[in-house]
């Protein structure tokens, strides 16, 4: 049981959030909404819980429409809102029984779901939810997500603003949620965690860029990306810049991502070139493309 | 090495009770340098930033920002250093132009610097057909750029950012990061706490904070030579989960 979207628009006054979305999420498959702020994630998430309604377009969740199934997802969906999404002043422990009492059940009956997730956070069972350090809270949330044991589960920017080691560990909880045949449709404004889901959705602008595979995703990168280092980097960024061949010019790290307008370029004449412009320390060599040069790419 | 050290931070410590949040940490800053200031959620990096701009007191430890003491200059510190954060950066409710005016106002500016500095500002930044606009209906990316832009209305030797480009998207983070060379290349000092490591690798020198203690503090090359990583974020990972 996936998630299927048809032509859905939806439009706040002027600003169109989504326009015209179509897609398809297998059933136990990890699908990422990978975007910036401002893309339409959210709004797409909230029309998928039922939260909200969609201007045009239908859309069904676990087999049941959005609109005239609204109860039957409800009962049948884990919702993590991007926003902290729990009781401040209930305890870990009350959070949960809340949610999982709501859902008419017990944390007892699914413990075995969130076990992993549970565990870790047991020990401060006793400690205001508003207490908890942002890794904490982020389990927390997601727990009461599962605690029904939903057949599909929405995660509306779980990691943003969490360090990379708790990035990580949420991943990894999610690559195990998979195997326990869960959905999960989940959105990240890190590129870098694009390559952790099965396929995603680059969007931005209320529009869907392109969906394929990660894989797929960067093999559809058409120009030739060089890595390039001088001393100077900021000298080497306006360089590059002004120089009348460039195609794009990105800082990547510690090099710049350079691609250049002629099909026949020569790393030689750009050596030359930024030689002209007394850069030093000059370094250029070819790379392959990450999602993000081509987020970028599709973007402009 | 005559270059001058803007930040000077020696055994700095902020206790809350029997914990010890910042524990011990030195370092040093150049004027110029754009210095990373990693660690985990939770690490101490907010704590200490607070020590460092004037805001929080130090339990113990030496420190001085711009040459001035953190313990008894604190008042100077906030003059001569600029602040932003993803959490606080300007008012929703007022127009481009009015936050403009009204933090060159909090720093004491002559009305007519800041005539010149907001019209310039709103060139510079390509925002001249949302000047009278309420900053709350621009693109997060935009407001950050503002915001960051705004930071340096006053000419601070040291500007400080906490997560400036949480939730930005790709291009905009870049254009972002390209004014911060260009602060530097002009002299100011960019202090920058990030979750993305990829910027981590933009900074000329990185420290990572674990558990309130400073692990480790170079430039990104050498760090992940020391730590026989490829990329800055295998060398966090292997820190911080220590």
């Amino acid at each position: 049981m996936g998630i299927s979207i048809h032509n859905i628009s939806k439009s706040y006054k002027d600003v169109k959030a989504l326009q015209d979305i179509s897609f398809e999420v297998k059933p136990n498959e990890l699908f990422g909404i990978i975007g910036p702020d401002g893309a339409g994630k959210t709004t797409l998430f909230r029309i998928l819980t039922t939260l909200l309604f969609p201007d045009q377009g239908t859309a069904t969740v676990a087999g049941f429409d959005v609109i005239k199934d609204y109860k039957k997802i409800r009962n049948s969906v884990g919702y993590m809102p991007g926003k902290f999404s729990l009781y401040h002043d209930l305890t870990v422990e009350e959070n949960l029984n809340f949610f999982a009492t709501i859902f008419g059940t017990t944390i007892e009956e699914n413990y075995d779901l969130i076990k992993d997730i549970y565990v870790q956070i047991e020990p401060f069972n006793d400690r205001r939810a508003g207490k908890l350090s942002g890794g904490m809270k982020q389990k927390l949330a997601l727990s009461c997500a599962l605690i029904h044991k939903p057949k599909v589960l929405f995660l509306d920017e779980p990691t943003t603003g969490v360090d990379p080691v708790s990035r990580k560990e949420f991943w990894e909880m999610l690559k195990r949620l998979q195997q326990k045949n869960i959905t999960i449709l989940v959105s990240t404004p890190y590129m870098d965690e694009a390559a952790l889901c099965d396929r995603v959705a680059l969007i931005q602008d209320g529009k869907i860029l392109q969906i394929d595979t990660p894989k797929a995703i960067v093999k559809h990168y058409h120009k030739s990306i060089y890595n390039v280092r001088s001393a100077n980097m900021y000298q080497l960024i306006t360089s590059l810049k002004a120089y009348e061949h460039h195609h794009s010019v990105y800082p990547f790290g510690e090099f710049v991502h350079y691609t250049d307008k002629r099909s026949d370029f020569n790393p030689a004449d750009l050596i030359a070139y930024l030689k002209s412009k007394n850069l030093s320390d000059i370094y250029i060599e070819r790379t392959e493309a990450t999602i993000e040069d081509t987020f970028m790419e599709l973007a402009i | 090495m005559s270059k001058s050290k803007v930040i000077q931070v020696e055994g700095l410590t902020k206790m809350f009770g029997d914990f010890a949040a910042v524990n011990s940490i030195t370092f040093e800053v150049e004027k110029g340098e754009i210095f990373g200031f990693l660690g985990a959620n939770g690490a101490g990096k907010t704590t200490a930033i607070k020590m460092l701009i004037g805001i929080s007191h130090p339990t113990s430890g030496k420190a001085t920002v711009a040459g001035f003491d953190v313990y008894t200059q604190t008042e100077y510190i906030k003059k001569n250093i600029g602040y932003m954060s993803q959490k606080f950066a300007l008012y929703d409710d007022l127009t481009v132009k009015e936050n403009i005016i009204f933090f060159g106002g909090i720093y004491g500016l002559p009305r007519k610097i800041i005539k010149e500095k907001s019209g310039t500002l709103i060139q510079e930044l390509g925002l001249e057909n949302v000047a009278n606009q309420l900053v709350g209906y621009l693109p997060l990316g935009w407001k950050q750029k503002l915001s960051f832009s705004v930071s340096l209305i006053h000419d601070p030797k040291i500007v400080f950012l906490d997560e400036p480009t949480g939730g930005v998207d790709p291009i905009t983070r870049r254009q972002f990061w390209e004014m911060i060379y260009k602060a530097a290349n002009q002299g100011t000092t960019v202090f920058v706490t990030t979750h993305y490591m990829d910027e981590a690798e933009y900074c000329d020198r990185v420290s990572i904070m674990v558990n309130g203690k400073i692990e480790a503090l170079d430039t990104p090359k050498k760090l992940k030579e020391q730590f026989q990583a490829e990329r800055m974020n295998d060398v966090f990972l292997k820190l911080a989960r220590g």
